[in-house]
C-alpha cells in the first residue's frame, strides 16, 4: 500500500473526529453531559455509538488474522462478543440504567450501601480499563507502522492525544456523536472493499478456502475448516471457556456498561441494546470474509506472522492499480477509528472513576473529570510504550476473563438476588479477580505448559466465573446481618418501569455526592 | 346553604371520627409497594419471578441454539461435512446465521419483557 493514500486516510479519520467532537462541545456545559450526555440520547444515535465504542481493534482486524491463522474455530470470538450482548440485554440493561448510577462503583455502592465495595469495583474499572487500553496503543502503533513506516510509539501517542483533546473538551456529550460517525465508519470501511474483493474471487472461479493446500505457518485445509478449537490440546474445553468469557465478559466491560446510563430510561436501554445487537450481527460477518480469503490471495502473512495485517493488505493485493490502494487506505481509515472510537470509551469510563474516587475532593465537578482523563490515558500509554510485545489479542482476553469473573457475578446477583451482602460481592470479586488475573498472568509469564494446565490456565474463565459465583453466594449467605438495609426500596428501583410513581429512595447520585461532600468536610477523615 | 334551607337542622356535636364505619381509603398497588407491607412485597416479587422466568427461558434457548453447537459439531462429526451453498456448514452457522437468531432472541425478549411491565403498571395503578 502506498504510504501517501494511508497517511491522508488516517489523517482525514483523525480531523473528522475533532470536527464532530467540537459540534459537541457546544452543547456540553454541565458535569452530567460530560459523564453520561445528560441521559438523553436516543437508541438509534446510542446504539450507534455503542456499536462503534464497541468494535474495537480486536474486532476490526484481529479477528480476521485469527480466521486466517487458525479457521472456524475462531469465528466463535465475533459470535460470543454479539451474544455477550444479548446476555446484558436480557439480564442486566434495564435494571443498570434503573439504577441511575454513574459508574459501575456507583451501582455497586447503592446496592449494597458499603463503601468497601464501591472501592473494589473503582480498583477493578480502572483495571480493567488500562488492560483494555493498553492493546489499543499498541495496536494504533502497529498500525501505523504497517501504513505508513512510523516507529510504533507514534500510533499509540496520535491515538492518546486526540482521545484526550475530545474527552477533555466535550466529555460524553462529544464522544458519543464522534463514537455513532466510527460505527459506520467502521462499517464501510469493511463492506466496501469486502464487495469488490467478493467479485474478484468469484471471477477466479470462487476456489474454497477449505480446499487451499495452505499449510504455511497455520493449520492445514482440514483443521482449518473444524469449528472446534484446532491449536489446543483440549478443543471442547477451550471453546466453552472463550464462550463463557465472551458471553458473560461484555457486561462487566467499564466502557460498555457506562453507556448505559446515557439512556432516558430502563425502556429504551433495552431497546438500544437490540439495535446493538443487530449492528454488531451487520458488522462481524465482514472480517471472517477477509480471513477467508486471505488464505487464498495472501497465505504468505502466516509465514511472516503478520495475519493482523491482513484487512489492510488484502484490498490492494487483490484489486491492484489505484483502486486496491484506495480501497486499503480505507480500511487503515476504518482500523484507525477502531483505536480512536474504543480508546475514547474507555477513557471516559476510567477518567469517570478516577475522578469521583480519587481527585473529588481535590478538584470540583467538570475539572476532576478532566483530571482523570488525563491520568486514564497517560498510564496505559507508557505502559504501551515500555512493555511491547505482550500482544493485542492476549491482554484485550485477559480484560474480558477479569470482566466474567468479577462484575458479571456483582451484576447478575445483585440485580436478581435479594441477599447479596456486601462481604459476599467484594470477596467474590477478589476471588474472580485474583484467579482470572493469575490464570492469564501465569500463560504470559510462562506459556510452555501443556495439556490440562495449560488449557486451564490459558482460558480460564470457564472455572474462574463459577468460582466467583460460588464465592458470591456462599458468603453472602454466611453473613445474613450484612444485608443491605434498604433493599427492597433499591429492588424497586432497580425493576419497575419509570411511568409508575413509586418511592425508589433517594437516587444513588444525591447518595454518593452527599458522601463526597461529607467526607472533604469531616474532620475525622 | 343555610340561606335556602327553611328549617335549620339541629346541630350535632362530632365528639371522634366514625371509627366503626368503612374505610374509603383507596389502597393502590404503589401505595402498598411505598408501605412495604406484605402485599407490596408480593407485587413485587411477582414482577421479579416473571422477568428472571423470562431471562432465563431466553438464555436456555442461547445455551441450547448457539452454545450447543460445540457439543453438536464433537457428539456429530457427520455434520462437518454438510455443505450449504458450497460452503461448509459449521462456517454457514457461525459465520451468518447465528447472528439473525441472537437478534430475532433479543426482540422477543424487548416485547415479553415489556409486556411483563406493562402487566405490573396495570396491576399496581388499578384503584
Amino acid at each position: 500500500m502506498s504510504a501517501g493514500l494511508g497517511i491522508t486516510a488516517v489523517l482525514l479519520v483523525v480531523v473528522a473526529t475533532l470536527s464532530i467532537g467540537a459540534y459537541g462541545w457546544r452543547f456540553s456545559r454541565t458535569t452530567s453531559d460530560f459523564f453520561v450526555a445528560s441521559r438523553s440520547v436516543r437508541p438509534a444515535l446510542n446504539a450507534s455509538a455503542i456499536g462503534g465504542e464497541y468494535l474495537s481493534a480486536a474486532s476490526f482486524l484481529g479477528v480476521a488474522g485469527l480466521v486466517l491463522a487458525f479457521g472456524t474455530d475462531m469465528l466463535w470470538y465475533p459470535v460470543g462478543w454479539t451474544a455477550g450482548y444479548l446476555v446484558l440485554l436480557v439480564l442486566v440493561a434495564a435494571p443498570l440504567r434503573r439504577s441511575g448510577a454513574y459508574t459501575l462503583p456507583d451501582f455497586a455502592e447503592a446496592r449494597l450501601e458499603s463503601r468497601s465495595v464501591r472501592g473494589t469495583s473503582s480498583l477493578l474499572v480502572v483495571a480493567v480499563g488500562w488492560l483494555y487500553l493498553m492493546p489499543q496503543f499498541q495496536g494504533a502503533g502497529l498500525s501505523l507502522g504497517t501504513v505508513a513506516g512510523t516507529p510504533p510509539w507514534v500510533g499509540g501517542l496520535l491515538v492518546g492525544a486526540v482521545v484526550l483533546v475530545n474527552v477533555f473538551c466535550g466529555g460524553m456529550r462529544s464522544i458519543t456523536f464522534v463514537q455513532a460517525f466510527q460505527y459506520w465508519l467502521k462499517l464501510t470501511a469493511l463492506l466496501v472493499p469486502a464487495m469488490f474483493l467478493l467479485l474478484v474471487w468469484g471471477g477466479d472461479g470462487a476456489p474454497s478456502p477449505a480446499d487451499a493446500g495452505v499449510v504455511a505457518a497455520g493449520v492445514g485445509g482440514d483443521a482449518w475448516a473444524s469449528p472446534l478449537e484446532s491449536s489446543s490440546a483440549h478443543p471442547l474445553y477451550t471453546t466453552y471457556s472463550i464462550i463463557v468469557a465472551t458471553f458473560l465478559g461484555t457486561m462487566g466491560l467499564p466502557h460498555v456498561v457506562v453507556r448505559f446510563y446515557t439512556n432516558p430510561d430502563g425502556r429504551t436501554a433495552r431497546r438500544t441494546t437490540l439495535v446493538v445487537l443487530a449492528l454488531l450481527g451487520l458488522f462481524y460477518v465482514l472480517p471472517p470474509v477477509y480471513g477467508a480469503l486471505g488464505r487464498l490471495y495472501a497465505p504468505d502473512l502466516l509465514t511472516s506472522g503478520a495475519t493482523d495485517t491482513v484487512v489492510l493488505e488484502l484490498p490492494a493485493r487483490m484489486v491492484g492499480g489505484l483502486g486496491g490502494q484506495l480501497l486499503s487506505a480505507l480500511t487503515a481509515a476504518g482500523a484507525f477509528a477502531a483505536f480512536l472510537s474504543t480508546s475514547s470509551g474507555l477513557t471516559i469510563a476510567v477518567a469517570g472513576v478516577i475522578s469521583q474516587d480519587v481527585l473529588a475532593r481535590r478538584f470540583r465537578g467538570v475539572r476532576s473529570f478532566q483530571a482523570g482523563a488525563v491520568v486514564a490515558v497517560v498510564v496505559p500509554l507508557l505502559l504501551a510504550v515500555s512493555a511491547e510485545g505482550v500482544g493485542v489479542a492476549r491482554a484485550v482476553g485477559l480484560a474480558f476473563a477479569v470482566a466474567a469473573s468479577t462484575f458479571c457475578p456483582l451484576l447478575v446477583l445483585g440485580i436478581w438476588w435479594r441477599r447479596l451482602t456486601d462481604v459476599g460481592a467484594v470477596t467474590g470479586m477478589l476471588v474472580g479477580g485474583a484467579l482470572s488475573g493469575g490464570a492469564v498472568v501465569l500463560t504470559l509469564v510462562d506459556g510452555s505448559m501443556t495439556g490440562w494446565p495449560g488449557a486451564l490456565v490459558s482460558q480460564p474463565a470457564a472455572w474462574s466465573v463459577p468460582l466467583a459465583f460460588a464465592t458470591m453466594v456462599v458468603v453472602s449467605l454466611l453473613t445474613p446481618s450484612r444485608l443491605p438495609v434498604h433493599v427492597s426500596r433499591t429492588m424497586v428501583r432497580l425493576h419497575t418501569p419509570e411511568a409508575v410513581e413509586l418511592d425508589r429512595g433517594p437516587s444513588p447520585l444525591d447518595r454518593s455526592s452527599r458522601g463526597s461532600r461529607r467526607t472533604a468536610t469531616s474532620p475525622t477523615r | 346553604m343555610t340561606d335556602s334551607s327553611p328549617a335549620p337542622q339541629r346541630r350535632v356535636r362530632v365528639t371522634s371520627p366514625r371509627t366503626g364505619a368503612p374505610r374509603t381509603r383507596r389502597a393502590t398497588g404503589t401505595s402498598e409497594i411505598d408501605a412495604q407491607s406484605d402485599v407490596g412485597e408480593i407485587y413485587m416479587s411477582s414482577l421479579l419471578r416473571a422477568q428472571l422466568r423470562l431471562a432465563a427461558l431466553v438464555l436456555v434457548a442461547v445455551g441450547v441454539l448457539v452454545a450447543g453447537l460445540p457439543l453438536a459439531f464433537q457428539l456429530f462429526p457427520g455434520l462437518l461435512d454438510i455443505r450449504v451453498l458450497g460452503m461448509p456448514l459449521p462456517w454457514v452457522l457461525l459465520a451468518f446465521a447465528v447472528y439473525p437468531v441472537l437478534l430475532a432472541l433479543g426482540w422477543l425478549y424487548v416485547r415479553a419483557a415489556e409486556r411483563n411491565e406493562r402487566d405490573f403498571t396495570d396491576v399496581v395503578e388499578r384503584r
